[in-house]
């Protein structure tokens, strides 16, 4: 039962950094932390299996332990790894409808108002609490009518037209949940002169991971990197994500945690800030309209453990009138499908509860942040609307009007 | 000066002593075991833990493979909770002869060994991290012992029937009376008092120390202490024991024990005059370790966590005769029959696995000079801890306690973990986080398995036996020391300082990596933040 591949626990010099980070330990007395669930109880996983602790459930792959470790232990890595391997199979229908985000948006998306309706009303709430263990505290994100894709189909013959292209991954929040900011990358690259491909994709896996489904996630995984490296072998493009957690995905969790190659085409995937800011450096920096507005600014996890912030606050550093308040670095609690857990709900309230402190502190007119669950987290906790950067760039470029 | 009486006087707290201080007090006598140190100390705390199935004996010593076979089955069902019956493997290396595992598998079916000779592939698919290249591979009953654990049972087993056990208490020499040993001379070594126990028969069962008890009163014993080293891994990276198939030889086998692997082991003959100095030197850490990755090519990218040697208790009865080559059997010796000595009998040789053996022939040789007419049970009795099936699921506590915890205390203690964990939540707060000791198990062994001092503490616990080597652990064992009544203050601190130069002096021949990352760590907060290195020694002045 030894995982040749990461053995990174055995660095581990027991110095407790990653647990004084992690959020839910902060939060949970009984969630003992990073070292206890990787390194420390790995060691005891190998020798029998059977010592895997539940608590591990708690863990919500935030990842913001890894980036504490000055070993370059694989902290929660090794803690989603251990969920799966070592667990006796189990098949919760909860997990498996929060996990398939893909297949829960293609059946809701065709009756988005009556699902909205029914996941907003509270009877079904008391329901899905009593029999899914889905809080019923939770509000859930709505569904829109037909999917981005869709849309996209009619913009096509428009798109090919530009000589130079990205490949846009949007997700599965983009095609189900929220079609403007897809349709808001595509009007903002093609007013940078950029037009947009769509590619063959399925959801990144990150809640597969989540909630124990590696082979699942692995299976989704190969099949977006071989669609990637195909278009990327053909058209030479980036690929460019809106999702921080699914660029994490695409990039580090495949190769990292789901052992899926992704070497070829690693260096063609960007978050689209990142991409972005490249873009304005090269110059012409195209001309920005002034936003004015007071902007609380919050960093998802993910995004910072692939040092992606510093090209998001670049990015929004070239609009004039923006006045970004930058919120101390912590976890909003959400962390994708985690927040929606009947036992989880209360805990990412806590983990959450500072950093919505704060946005309050700051009054701002606006939440600035770069993932579709912090956004869900954060609108349902505070009054603030809340956007992704990209909404702000568009404002500035004239091609999105709040 | 104090004076005690008893039956029989057990000198040694090793396997063979804590076995033979349980025989007696099951068979009804009264009696004393005295250990200078602590319970596995000496050579029974300084091994692989191989519970042999016989098989590295079945080709040379068939005597001794047949010992093991059979005291192996007993074992698996007396000592549950000290055994674990990983199974083992014969493999032969690349570059080796085939030819002996021909030897082997006829050695084997001789002594009555259950082997069962197995493709490589299925070899494989048992220790995914075996070497590929081996070219021939045999299945073997062999399985791995806790030597503190199986000590400590026996040990808590005697006091349950009436034994008096002391530690950290040295005997001093026989006290003779005409040509009769009528007792031993002991001094505490705690608070250095001398005292005399006066018995009708004594046992020596100080291992490699036997010549020395045995000159005291007055006969001869010739020894062939032979050092061996062993290097430990920082987990387990096989499961089952894998041994080369071959004629043994330094760096030959891996065995799995607890939460590490143990790489096993050299051998060199001393002079017995040396038998306290265990250094382990560069070379023999070189030899170890590329034996081990032949066997496991993955050792080579795995933390050395510690290296430690032991010396063999060998015998010469009749000729001269070194290191290997020499019978592991059983030596035991009637001191009236063999030098006119009454009341005076030493058992030793032999090995961790067969104490219980050893135990029993001394037992029955005191038995029939006392007229005792009880006969032994140790085949048949389980060990306190072993009592049902090892296989009885982990009972739950508590919401809150979890298993990697509940599993660590179980696996050491068996069926006595009951007594460690109470409704009192404190009963469950981690002090070792890598080994998953708590407080309450460190309140259970202060309270019944003659622990003294940190160190002891270790060998009940596994404390401080991780990973960190008692980083985190220490500082809370000290300071639960002063709590529980255990020590005062600076009996706490200064316990504090011997658990860490114990510590490092298994560490100091493996500084390299990730283990010198964790000791500097560790020597940070030690002499850096809590200045550990400014508390005076014992004998030094506060
Ligand atoms: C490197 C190595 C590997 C081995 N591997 C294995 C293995 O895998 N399996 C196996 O079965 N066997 C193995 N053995 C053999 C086994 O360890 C020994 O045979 C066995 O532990 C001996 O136990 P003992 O109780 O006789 O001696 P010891 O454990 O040495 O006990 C003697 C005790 O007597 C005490 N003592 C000494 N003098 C006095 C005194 N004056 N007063 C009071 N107390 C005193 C000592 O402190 C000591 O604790 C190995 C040995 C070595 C060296
Ligand atoms: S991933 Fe996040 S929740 Fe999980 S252990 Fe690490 S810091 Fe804690
Ligand atoms: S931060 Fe890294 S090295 Fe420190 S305890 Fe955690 S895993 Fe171990």
């Amino acid at each position: 039962m030894i995982n040749l591949e990461n053995i990174s626990f055995d660095h581990c010099i027991k110095c407790t950094v990653c647990t004084i980070y992690c959020p839910v330990a902060r939060v949970n007395p009984i969630y003992p932390g990073p070292k206890q669930s990787g390194p420390d109880t790995e060691r005891l996983r190998i020798k029998n299996p059977d010592l895997l602790d539940e608590s591990l459930k708690y863990c919500s792959n935030c990842k913001r332990c890894e980036i504490a470790c000055p070993s370059d232990v694989r902290i929660a890595d090794i803690i989603q790894t251990a969920k799966w391997k070592y667990s006796p199979k189990r098949f919760k229908i909860r997990d498996f409808l929060l996990s398939h985000t893909d297949l829960m948006g293609t059946l809701s998306t065709s009756a988005a108002p009556v699902v909205n309706r029914i996941t907003g009303l509270s009877l079904t709430k008391s329901a899905m609490e009593a029999f899914l263990n889905i809080s019923s505290k939770r509000r859930f994100p709505a569904y829109e009518p037909g999917t981005f894709r869709r849309w996209y189909g009619r913009m096509k013959s428009e798109q090919e037209a530009f000589s130079e292209k990205v490949i846009y991954y949007h997700g599965c929040y983009v095609n189900y949940n929220d079609h403007e900011l897809g349709k808001t990358v595509v009007r903002t690259l093609n007013k940078l002169g950029v037009g947009v491909t769509l590619i063959p994709e399925k959801c990144c896996g990150v809640p597969l991971i989540a909630n124990a489904d590696l082979p699942g996630a692995r299976k989704n995984a190969r099949y977006n990197i071989q669609s990637i490296e195909t278009a990327v072998e053909k058209t030479h493009c980036s690929v460019v994500s809106t999702s921080s957690s699914c660029t994490f995905a695409l990039k580090h969790e495949y190769p990292g945690l789901l052992e899926i190659d992704n070497s070829a085409v690693f260096n063609k995937i960007h978050y689209i800030t990142a991409y972005l800011s490249r873009l304005f450096a090269q110059g012409p920096v195209p001309e920005l309209q002034p936003v004015n507005l007071t902007a609380a600014y919050h960093a998802p996890c993910h995004l910072e453990r692939m040092g992606g912030v510093i090209h998001t606050l670049d990015l929004l550093s070239n609009i004039p009138g923006l006045k970004i308040v930058l919120m101390h670095s912590e976890c909003c609690g959400i962390s994708g499908t985690y927040g929606f857990k009947k036992e989880c709900y209360d805990i990412a309230q806590d983990v959450g509860e500072e950093l919505f402190k704060r946005i309050a502190d700051a009054a701002p007119d606006i939440v600035i942040t770069d993932c579709e669950t912090c956004k869900w987290q954060i609108e349902m906790s505070t009054p603030f609307r809340t956007v992704h950067p990209i909404m702000i760039l568009a404002q500035s470029l004239g091609v999105y009007t709040f | 000066m104090k004076r005690m009486e008893t039956d029989v006087v057990v000198v040694g707290g090793g396997a063979t002593g804590t076995g033979v201080i349980r025989d007696c007090a099951l068979r009804g006598m009264a009696c004393v075991m005295i250990e200078k140190n602590d319970l596995a100390s000496g050579t029974t705390g300084r091994n692989h833990g191989l519970l042999h199935s016989g098989a590295r004996y079945a080709v040379n010593d068939p005597e001794s493979a047949a010992e093991c076979i059979s005291e192996n089955r007993i074992l698996k069902r007396i000592a549950r909770h000290c055994v674990e019956d990983t199974g083992g493997l014969f493999v032969t290396l690349p570059d080796d002869d085939t030819e002996y595992h021909k030897r082997l598998v006829k050695g084997c079916r001789a002594v009555g060994i259950d082997y069962e000779e197995i493709d490589v592939s299925a070899a494989l698919k048992i220790e995914p991290n075996l070497n590929s290249g081996v070219l021939t591979a045999m299945k073997v009953p062999d399985g791995t012992i806790d030597p503190f654990r199986l000590a400590a049972s026996n040990v808590l087993d005697a006091k349950e029937h009436g034994a008096e056990i002391r530690t950290h208490t040295e005997m001093v020499r026989c006290i003779i009376s005409g040509d009769r040993v009528v007792g031993v001379l002991c001094r505490d070594n705690l608070n250095g008092e001398l005292f005399e126990i006066y018995s009708k028969i004594v046992i020596n069962a100080s291992g490699v120390w036997g010549r020395r008890i045995c000159e005291t009163a007055g006969v001869p014993l010739t020894m062939y202490p032979s050092k061996g080293s062993l290097v430990i891994i920082d987990y387990r990276v096989n499961n089952v024991v894998i041994n080369c198939c071959r004629k043994p030889f330094d760096g030959d086998i891996i065995v799995p024990g607890d939460t590490v692997s143990l790489i096993g082991t050299t051998s060199k003959k001393i002079d017995y005059d040396r038998i306290e100095e265990l250094d382990v030197d560069d070379d023999e850490i070189e030899v170890l370790l590329a034996g081990g990755e032949k066997l496991i090519p993955n050792v080579s990218r795995t933390r050395v966590l510690r290296a430690y040697s032991g010396v063999r208790p060998l015998v010469s009865r009749s000729g001269d005769v070194d290191g290997r080559d020499i019978t592991r059997g059983i030596v035991l010796i009637d001191h009236e029959a063999e030098n006119g000595v009454k009341g005076f009998i030493t058992v030793t040789g032999g090995k961790l696995m067969t104490y219980r053996l050893m135990a029993e022939w001394a037992v029955d040789l005191a038995c029939e000079k006392l007229r005792v007419d009880v006969p032994c049970t140790t085949h048949e009795r389980p060990l306190p801890g072993s009592e049902t099936p090892s296989n009885r699921p982990v009972p739950h506590y508590f919401d809150g306690i979890s298993k990697s915890v509940l599993g660590s205390a179980h696996y050491r203690h068996g069926e006595r973990m009951d007594h460690i964990f109470s409704k009192d939540k404190k009963s469950y707060g981690l002090v070792c986080e890598c080994e998953m000791v708590t407080a309450g198990e460190v309140e259970y062994a202060l309270k019944n398995l003659c622990v003294k001092d940190m160190i002891d503490l270790r060998r009940r616990t596994r404390l401080g036996m991780g990973p960190c080597q008692g980083e985190l652990c220490s500082y809370r064992t000290a300071g639960l020391f002063n709590d529980l009544g255990a020590a005062d203050e600076q009996t706490a601190i200064r316990m504090l300082k011997d658990f860490f130069e114990e510590r490092w002096k298994g560490v100091k021949p493996v500084l390299w990596g990730d283990t010198l990352r964790e000791i500097e760590f560790t020597y940070w907060i030690y002499q850096g933040l809590f200045g550990l290195g400014g508390v005076p020694d014992e004998d030094e002045p506060i």
